[in-house]
């Protein structure tokens, strides 16, 4: 098992916290809204990247555990 | 088209009434009686997935999913949710692309073919509600499943509920995560997935959704079966499809094909070309623009398209003109679907600004420096980080129009607007757009 980042674009409003407490896995795009590395979370960046989750005023980053692969549509 | 093709086809547009819509009585004569009907019979209606998926239907909405799947994957959670919370059945008949019109015409002429592909679908999931969901624009269409879900009801009804719902036009409120968001009270833009509707979708019942010429076929395999489906089509594509020409051609409007036809049959069958060709959009305004001297060569199914990177998307086919011109016909439809964004996320919303934006500036003959750079960084940025694909589908629209019309891009970024200009538009916008940097 393993851990990856995900946004939901919907509720995230730019406020880049998560960029500030992750810059190895997050950064931010020309309006500020955040660019994930989607690789698996490496074990020492774990605590960092809840923190960050838990940064975001809006929960839009979000902590997701591998799960089969979702079909497209 | 092949001789094979003549005689089988039409297969969905059979019987078509040159006006108003074929009625219950006539519908049954022609189509015959609807199966799994007693209750002793509906018990065995999963039998239908099978055939489903020997005949190899794929969705016809846009995303050409393998029916059969989405089928056994609603039944699945089905099986798995309390008794009381059964599976729904959506018919989605909202295009939302203003160049198609095939649903449409299907819902105005015959729409006993598409409510009998819901109510077998329900059958066959285990469902017990059907939703008709139709584009509020679409007067005529509600006019005449209104009419053809009384015919039923007099006619002993289905014995399931059957119902209307209503969607706002607006290039995405037909995504599957908008209609459900919309029949749950919500308003009709799409929402974060998973979970996906076969998961939790309407009233948090797994939830099917089809298009509804998916649907008129589903009638027609569970009345034909799987190889009569097969005797026609591609084996990666079989069957027939609905198609929606527009542009340069005699007699625009909704065709049934074999999948896998050349493009240049059927644009015989539509009287001929009134112009040469610059290019062909297939697929809609997220599809892919090929140049116009590729038309000889192409076939019409998503295997074969798939070569030069396009699709058939929900079925529609645009010739542009050579005497159009096409910096603005891109120009406007980019902007016009920048303004569809359901203005939830931020890489749509702004990353389809900026694009509108420098196609413009291009289309004004005032780029700013390194226009077609930005043009691709502000793609990559839009593209796959939507809760919904409206972004990476006008991502491919550009990406594809700057291959083919580099030519008159860099005319346009150098002399300013063409004499074509200001001719008559040709793709179709359901609102007008207005063009500041090109005023």
């Amino acid at each position: 098992m393993s851990l990856r980042l995900k946004v939901n674009p919907i509720a995230c409003e730019a406020h880049g916290m998560c960029a500030e407490v992750l810059p190895e896995l997050i950064a931010l795009d020309d309006w500020g809204y955040p660019i994930l590395d989607e690789r698996p979370i490496t074990p020492e960046l774990v605590d960092h990247a809840k923190r960050a989750a838990q940064a975001c005023p809006t929960f839009a980053l979000l902590i997701e555990r591998d799960t089969p692969p979702q079909r497209e549509e | 088209m092949s001789p094979r093709a003549d005689i089988a086809l039409p297969r969905l547009l059979a019987g078509m009434p040159a006006h108003g819509a074929m009625g219950l009585a006539e519908h049954r004569a022609s189509s015959g009686e609807l199966p799994y009907t007693t209750r002793r019979e509906r018990r065995g209606a999963g039998a239908l997935i099978d055939l489903v998926e020997q005949a190899g239907l794929r969705g016809r909405g846009g995303a050409a999913f393998p029916v059969a799947r989405k089928l056994r994957a609603v039944t699945a959670a089905g099986g798995r949710t309390p008794l009381g919370k059964r599976p729904i059945v959506l018919a989605n008949a909202a295009e939302g692309e203003p160049a198609s019109a095939k649903d449409r015409l299907l819902l105005e002429s015959l729409p006993h073919l598409v409510l009998d592909g819901g109510v077998l679908a329900a059958r066959a999931v285990g469902a017990d509600e059907l939703i008709v969901c139709v584009e509020a624009s679409a007067g005529a269409a509600l006019q005449s499943v209104t009419r053809a879900l009384s015919e039923r009801e007099r006619a002993g009804g289905d014995g399931l509920r059957i119902g209307i719902q209503t969607v706002p036009e607006g290039y995405v409120s037909g995504q599957e995560s908008a209609l459900v968001n919309l029949c749950n009270g919500g308003p009709a833009k799409p929402t974060l997935t998973p979970p996906m509707p076969f998961q939790r979708g309407v009233r948090r019942r797994p939830t099917l959704i089809n298009n509804a010429e998916t649907l008129a076929h589903l009638t027609l395999i569970a009345r034909h079966g799987p190889h009569w489906f097969r005797a026609l089509g591609t084996p990666a594509d079989p069957g027939s499809a609905l198609l929606t020409l527009s542009g340069a051609v005699s007699h625009p409007g909704v065709y049934e094909i074999e999948h896998g036809a050349p493009l240049q049959s059927l644009i015989e069958a539509a009287g001929g070309t009134t112009s040469p060709i610059r290019a062909v959009l297939l697929g809609g305004y997220g599809g892919t623009w090929l140049d116009g001297a590729s038309i000889p060569e192409l076939l019409l199914s998503n295997d074969r398209l798939a070569c030069d990177g396009a699709s058939l998307g929900a079925g529609v086919i645009v010739l542009l003109s050579a005497e159009a011109c096409p910096v603005a016909e891109v120009t406007r439809a980019t902007r016009w679907l920048a303004e569809q964004s359901s203005g939830q996320c931020g890489p749509c919303v702004n990353g389809l600004d900026a694009i509108a934006g420098a196609l413009e500036e291009v289309l004004a003959g005032q780029p700013s420096a390194g226009v077609g750079k930005r043009i691709a960084h502000w793609s990559t940025l839009a593209k796959g980080r939507g809760a919904c694909r409206h972004p990476d589908g006008v991502v491919s629209f550009v990406a594809s129009a700057l291959e083919v019309f580099a030519e008159e891009l860099a005319d346009h970024a150098r002399h300013g607007p063409c004499d074509a200009c200001v001719g008559p538009h040709v793709l179709p916008l359901p609102t007008p757009i207005e063009l500041a940097a090109a005023a």
